[in-house]
């Protein structure tokens, strides 16, 4: 007779039926919330955040294209969680990140992927600091972070101010509080599209950023997993005294990790706004990206492979959060969004009560055909 | 005729997941006897001790106090029908006094303000009628071990229980203060109150209990007098099997020097004092120095000043010969240095890596392991079995078990068999057997020994004053940072080292100060 695994112990079907009663959750608790402040809108406004993403191929181009700097901010934060730290500046190296990338294309007209390495080195170098700063002075990274990602944000909004040539002013259009739009100032920095606009009905938003992202994840997935440096990073990050023990550096992987943590969130920055869609618009608070990558990372527990799932599920929320728009201001829909991801993250607390669940009804079982 | 029990304890039965940590057992403690409670680590013990203080609730059998079924759902049920307890980890506020401590919980207020004046009398009154030398206004985190100690026991006094529990209360003591325990455990027995001693230590057993019951793995093995047994009988009940309570070792040969300490300081890092204070001493080939002291004294900072985990701040350290005193750990690693840490959860294992990401952990930089920065995982896999077979480490789920799931005694098994294979010069133990059972700590003993048959140096840090004479061919007692003494452990006695490790005494001719 063939010997069923009990569904208690197979690890697979509890985890992927946490997360879903956990996102099934925070659905429902959205709705509530929909329903107390517009209740004529609600069934509308839930309709139109669950369906739009899949509404039409150029909404779901717009999911995938979100979804990859997501993806990256995601990365970042995860990398850092690996090693112990926590990245909360990703928003600034991003920022940066996005900085480098425009300046290439705008000023020094260099092609989109020269344009993307320098967002990828201005990341890292904004993530260096806080790297530094705690290995050196064991200042914590937190705080360090936090300031870098003012300091960031108003270092490029003075850079922009003082450079006529980034505005779009100097362009052919008349604002001057946003960059150029790439179509006029380099249309060689707009990152290729790959023909995947054809396959996605000309959405003017898909390009092959999400694969770059998603060779991004492999790679951290590789180095974390398959490496004598990534075995030291998480080795750091779980145990640093017993990492000191046995030789490791923890200093060392500290900058080295918070360098790698700044690269993807610079490179997060680049893919965005190099899309030639999104204009970068100076403003006087940080940018949300940054900080969404926290979410995209716990909800995929560190894992790389599980942030490419996590950033497309919240950025199809994203998506579906803004076409509610007229039915609900954009400060109710941010409330959704967070409501939902928050519920998500309580996968782990769900699947610790579902194993708990399972088997008291096993026994249960085991006892009543005992009795009988 | 029935006999007068005081608590009796029928038929327990308490069952974790996975686990029968207790399977039937009956503890019947008799009005004004001691009676010890014997097992090995992960026997039982502690989880029915924890049934009867109320933390955890038994699936299966009954409690009964002075003949009567009693329900005990949490500890105040407990401290209601006069059950007190000394943990083996002491549940003191550090920053409070002795008073506040031994009041805390029962304290009389008058119009919400806290009234100390018959509190303090009534602490004072115990206090010289068991002996129990304490000083109420002194703050816990500034008193001895053992004043923290009678400090418990004052404790469960002041609430006038009648049924005292000790768990492993010797565990910190020295000889000459566990003497001093028996006789305040025999005093109470006049008392005609009734002690429950846990431990693992059969001489103490055999000096003060009138019975005992004892368990393996879970389940009730027998309860038997005092008078009518050995300690030999005692460990086979325990263990299951005959044991050999001494190790068997040739004679030392000692060899060149390996290594070397000279008049070595280390900072201390809980006070503004040094922790090691110009300390040497040299370790040769081929023979087992042991460090003995009363815990922190000094050894934990002398180890990591050797190892390089604490920065020296004067003096020097030299392996084979070469100076290592500002080395860096991995240098020191491949100058043929291994290390088993004291604490082997926080430096000896990372829990959350498997168990073959931690038998590397001290060589994954090796070529063997790795190649051009990817590691090889099919040679890590079969060193990794390879060292599971030959030092029998037992886990779950083989070479990819977590650590973290692992049992104590396999964990350091572990450790072991990856500071062993490395085949140093220098093998530094600290407290390699804490928290395992018999059996682990016959075959780590075992270890030990071959290593330094093999013409190894061993320098071995222990509070066992049995394992040091065990082990040893040289022992050094170190007291607040320095050495005080130096022993042939065949021309001393336990005694004698007590002396010495608590201060009483020193060698080298100066006044041993009054404390």
């Amino acid at each position: 007779m063939k010997v069923k695994k009990p569904l208690a112990e197979n690890q697979m079907f509890i985890s992927v039926l946490a997360s879903v009663i956990s996102i099934i959750a925070g659905l429902l608790f959205g709705s509530v919330l929909l329903f107390i402040l517009n209740p004529s809108k609600a069934g509308i406004g839930m309709g139109a955040m669950l369906t739009t993403g899949f509404s039409s191929l150029d909404q779901f181009g717009k999911v995938l294209y979100q979804s990859a700097p997501l993806m990256l901010c995601g990365l970042s934060v995860g990398f850092a969680f690996k090693t112990g730290m926590f990245n909360i500046g990703a928003t600034g190296q991003y920022t940066i990140g996005a900085f480098c990338a425009l300046y290439g294309a705008i000023a020094l007209q260099l092609p989109w992927w020269v344009c993307l390495l320098l967002s990828l080195i201005g990341g890292a170098v904004w993530g260096i600091f806080p790297g530094l700063f705690k290995a050196l002075f064991n200042v914590n990274e937190v705080i360090t972070s936090i300031m870098f990602n003012w300091i960031g944000m108003y270092l490029v909004n003075l850079l922009l101010a003082n450079m006529p040539v980034m505005l779009a002013s100097a362009w052919g259009a008349s604002n001057s509080d946003r960059t150029a739009a790439l179509a006029q100032a380099n249309p060689g920095a707009v990152i290729p599209k790959g023909g995947l606009d054809k396959l996605f009905g000309n959405s003017s938003w898909i390009n092959i950023s999400v694969f770059v992202a998603i060779i991004v994840a492999i790679i951290c997935w590789f180095i974390l997993e398959k490496t004598t440096f990534g075995y030291e990073l998480k080795a750091c990050g779980y145990n640093k005294e017993a990492s000191r023990y046995a030789g490791i550096s923890a200093n060392r992987n500290i900058v080295f990790s918070m360098i790698i943590a700044g690269a993807l969130s610079g490179l997060g920055g680049g893919l965005y706004y190099l899309a030639g869609t999104i204009q970068y618009v100076l403003e006087k608070k940080t940018l949300a990206m940054g900080f969404n990558g926290i979410p995209v990372a716990l909800l995929a527990n560190s894992n790389p492979i599980g942030t490419i799932f996590s950033s497309l599920f919240i950025s199809y929320i994203q998506v579906g959060g803004s076409a509610m728009q007229p039915n609900f201001s954009s400060e109710s829909t941010d409330i959704i969004i967070a409501v939902i991801i928050y519920l998500a993250a309580f996968a782990l607390l769900m699947k610790g009560v579902i194993t708990g669940l399972l088997k008291k009804s096993m026994k249960n079982k085991d006892d009543k055909e005992a009795k009988a | 005729m029935a006999e007068d029990y005081v608590i009796e304890m029928l038929h327990i039965t308490k069952e974790f997941p996975g686990i029968k940590a207790n399977d039937d057992i009956t503890l019947q403690l008799k009005r004004g006897e001691i009676h010890a409670l014997l097992g090995e680590n992960g026997a039982g013990k502690s989880t029915l001790m924890s049934v009867l203080f109320g933390l955890y609730q038994a699936e299966e059998g009954i409690i009964k106090k002075d003949g009567k079924e009693v329900a005990i759902k949490d500890p105040n049920d407990a401290n209601r029908l006069g059950i007190g307890m000394v943990h083996q980890h002491f549940k003191l506020v550090e920053c409070f006094t002795v008073l506040d401590n031994i009041i805390l919980g029962v304290e009389d207020t008058k119009h919400g303000f806290l009234q100390k004046d018959e509190a303090r009398k009534k602490v004072l009154a115990l206090s010289e009628k068991y002996g129990l030398r304490v000083d109420p206004d002194a703050l816990v985190s500034d008193i001895s071990v053992g004043m923290q100690q009678r400090v418990e026991i004052l404790k469960m006094l002041y609430r006038d229980n009648e049924i005292l529990i000790f768990d492993e209360p010797t565990a910190v003591l020295t000889p000459q203060e566990i003497d001093e325990l028996m006789e305040i455990m025999k005093g109470f027995k006049e008392e005609g109150k009734s002690i429950l001693f846990i431990t693992h230590k059969l001489a103490e057993i055999m000096a003060v209990s009138d019975r005992c019951t004892v368990l393996r793995k879970g389940k009730y093995m027998g309860t038997v007098d005092i008078a009518s047994t050995t300690q030999e009988e005692l460990s086979k009940m325990m263990v299951g099997r005959d044991v050999k309570l001494t190790a068997d070792k040739k004679p030392c040969e000692a060899g060149d020097t390996i290594l070397s300490v000279k008049d070595l300081v280390i900072p201390s890092r809980t006070h503004s004092n040094n922790a090691v204070k110009g300390v040497s001493f040299d370790v040769h080939a081929g023979e087992i120095v042991c460090v003995a002291g009363i815990e922190g004294n000094g050894q934990t900072e002398l180890v990591y000043g050797i190892t390089g985990l604490e920065k020296v701040t004067g003096g020097s350290v030299y392996l084979k010969g070469k100076d290592i005193t500002h080395a860096p750990i991995r240098e020191r690693s491949k100058d043929g240095m291994s290390h088993i840490p004291e604490d082997r959860h926080k430096h000896g294992l990372v829990l959350d890596y498997t168990l073959e990401q931690n038998l590397v952990l001290q060589r994954y930089w090796e070529d063997e392991f790795q190649r051009g920065g990817v590691i090889r995982a099919d040679k890590v896999r079969k060193y990794a079995y390879d060292l599971i077979d030959r030092f029998d480490v037992r886990s779950g789920q083989g070479a990819v078990t977590v650590a973290r799931s692992m049992s104590g005694g396999n964990q350091q098994k572990a450790i072991i068999a990856r500071e062993i294979d490395k085949q140093p010069d220098l093998l530094v133990a600290v407290q390699p057997t804490r928290g395992l059972d018999v059996g682990a700590i016959e075959y780590i003993h075992g270890q030990l020994i071959k290593e330094r048959d093999q013409g190894r140096a061993v320098l071995l840090v222990s509070l066992e004053l049995d394992e040091v004479m065990n082990l040893s061919d040289r022992i050094l007692v170190m007291y607040e940072g320095e050495i005080v003494g130096e022993f042939d452990p065949k021309q001393t006695t336990v005694e004698e080292l007590g002396l010495y490790m608590a201060g009483a005494k020193r060698q080298d001719g100066k006044e041993a100060r009054v404390s």
